[in-house]
């Protein structure tokens, strides 16, 4: 069977940096291709009716859709290497509860550091670093979130950092200062060959953000 | 159904008239193994479940020989991939793959734009009943030539998707608005009456009667006007 594997993406989402690494650690050849969200091409909207959202993996034809779905479906598609799901069901428990946790709480959070101002940003940026000290506590003095291993909680979560620089200067904080450790598993996450070469260059993505903040917050 | 060994300890954290909570019960009592429930006031929550899950505090919450795990779907892998018999998940990778989308769909699609209903009349009501009829409308084709969304059988899909079954239509007839009107959904109409038909469903979901008038006292208390 020849593996066709295609992925529909727009470069700064951190949903669509998880597949790319899980495409990556299973040393998986895929064809990237990017989506203009302002004009969706057909076949994303043939790919994903109901959501019409990137990430989409299309895998011989077939689509999957939602990032951390797509990386349990590489994981158990390509389970010859790198494991990405710790193999004890109750450690597989934990990595889905902390992933779930990242698409519940961080995501509408961190929008509203950079998508507001005034009293509803200064919310919004205590409640962001409230999560992210919640995840540095679960990470505690582990290299990784599922211990030794790079793994699921770190593909959801790692791709985040790149806005990082985005959330500073527009709430005007210090990530590092509230969250040293995660900051700390943050770097030994960008040695790795699949993340540093999946994840933009933040200042970019800084740039992206900046523009995008002009939609929500007219100055 | 065998039971299990006696130095399981299988605890569960929830509330009767919860989706979420009686969905890991249907799963538990599908695969025959024995737990202990623990009703829990979610206006007044125990310590014990404030322990067992300090970020979310809320129920379901299943407690394995000690270890607590939290989230419906979660512990609903957790179950299937602990004990194996009559496995809900597909065995097949990309069918194990879209059972867990469209779960996601109905937790977090179905179920947030469905609860907007509640507080708002008119046109605003109405929209909402749109929407929702819109994602349901998603639901109703998967069904087509099936019995149950695992296909001949209660799936993990039909399992999360209760709370569409007995609880999204239970509401609907207290508040007296159709969200799922026959003519519109005859695929889930026929599914629903499948379920019925399910011994472990039966047992599991709230019985009808005592969840309508919970229904009915809530949706009071929200100042909802009934039909």
């Amino acid at each position: 069977m020849a593996n066709e594997v295609i992925l529909l993406d727009f470069w700064p989402s951190m949903f669509g940096m998880r597949t790319r690494i899980a495409l990556r650690e299973k040393g998986v050849e895929f064809e990237y291709r990017e989506e203009d969200l302002r004009n969706k091409s057909p076949l994303l909207l043939q790919m994903n009716p109901i959501h019409k959202k990137i990430p989409v993996l299309i895998h011989n034809g077939k689509p999957v859709n939602e990032s951390i779905i797509q990386v349990q479906y590489i994981d158990e598609v390509w389970s010859h290497k790198n494991p990405i799901l710790p193999s004890d069901p109750y450690l597989r428990a934990q990595a889905r509860f902390w992933a779930d946790f990242i698409d519940k709480k961080l995501y509408d959070a961190q929008r509203k550091v950079w998508a507001t101002k005034g009293e509803e940003q200064e919310a919004g940026k205590k409640d962001f670093i409230e999560i992210l000290k919640t995840l540095e506590s679960e990470l505690g003095d582990k290299p990784y979130f599922s211990g030794d291993d790079f793994g699921y909680v770190d593909i959801a979560l790692i791709g985040f950092y790149t806005w990082f620089p985005a959330y500073e200067k527009f709430a005007n904080f210090s990530i590092e200062s509230e969250v040293p450790k995660l900051i700390a598993w943050v770097k030994k996450c960008l040695q790795r060959e699949s993340v540093a070469k999946s994840l933009p260059d933040p200042e970019k993505v800084t740039e992206f953000v900046s523009e995008l903040r002009k939609k929500f917050v007219p100055e | 159904m065998a039971e299990r060994s006696n130095s399981e300890e299988v605890k569960l954290l929830g509330m009767w008239a919860s989706p979420f909570s009686r969905r890991i019960e249907i799963a538990l009592t599908l695969k025959g193994v024995s737990y202990e429930f623990l009703e829990q006031d979610i206006t007044n929550k125990s310590s014990l479940l404030l322990q067992l899950n300090p970020v979310h505090k809320m129920i379901p919450v299943l407690v394995h020989n000690g270890k607590p795990i939290s989230e419906s779907l979660v512990i609903l892998e957790y179950i299937d991939e602990t004990w194996r018999d009559n496995p809900i998940l597909p065995q097949d990778p990309y069918e194990r793959t879209m059972a867990r989308f469209w779960s996601k769909f109905v937790d977090e699609q179905i179920y947030v734009t469905a609860m907007k209903v509640v507080g708002k009349t008119g046109k605003e009501r109405d929209a909402v009943v749109e929407a929702t009829r819109d994602l349901l409308m998603f639901l109703e084709k998967e069904l087509v030539g099936k019995d149950f969304l695992g296909g001949k059988s209660l799936g993990f899909v039909d399992i999360v998707a209760t709370l569409v079954a007995f609880w999204l239509m239970r509401t609907e007839e207290i508040v007296g608005v159709k969200v799922v009107p026959v003519e519109k959904f005859p695929e889930i109409h026929r599914w629903v009456k499948n379920l019925l038909g399910n011994d472990v469903i039966k047992k599991c979901i709230p019985p009808e009667d005592e969840h309508l008038k919970y229904i009915r006292a809530r949706m009071e208390k929200l100042n909802i006007k009934s039909a």
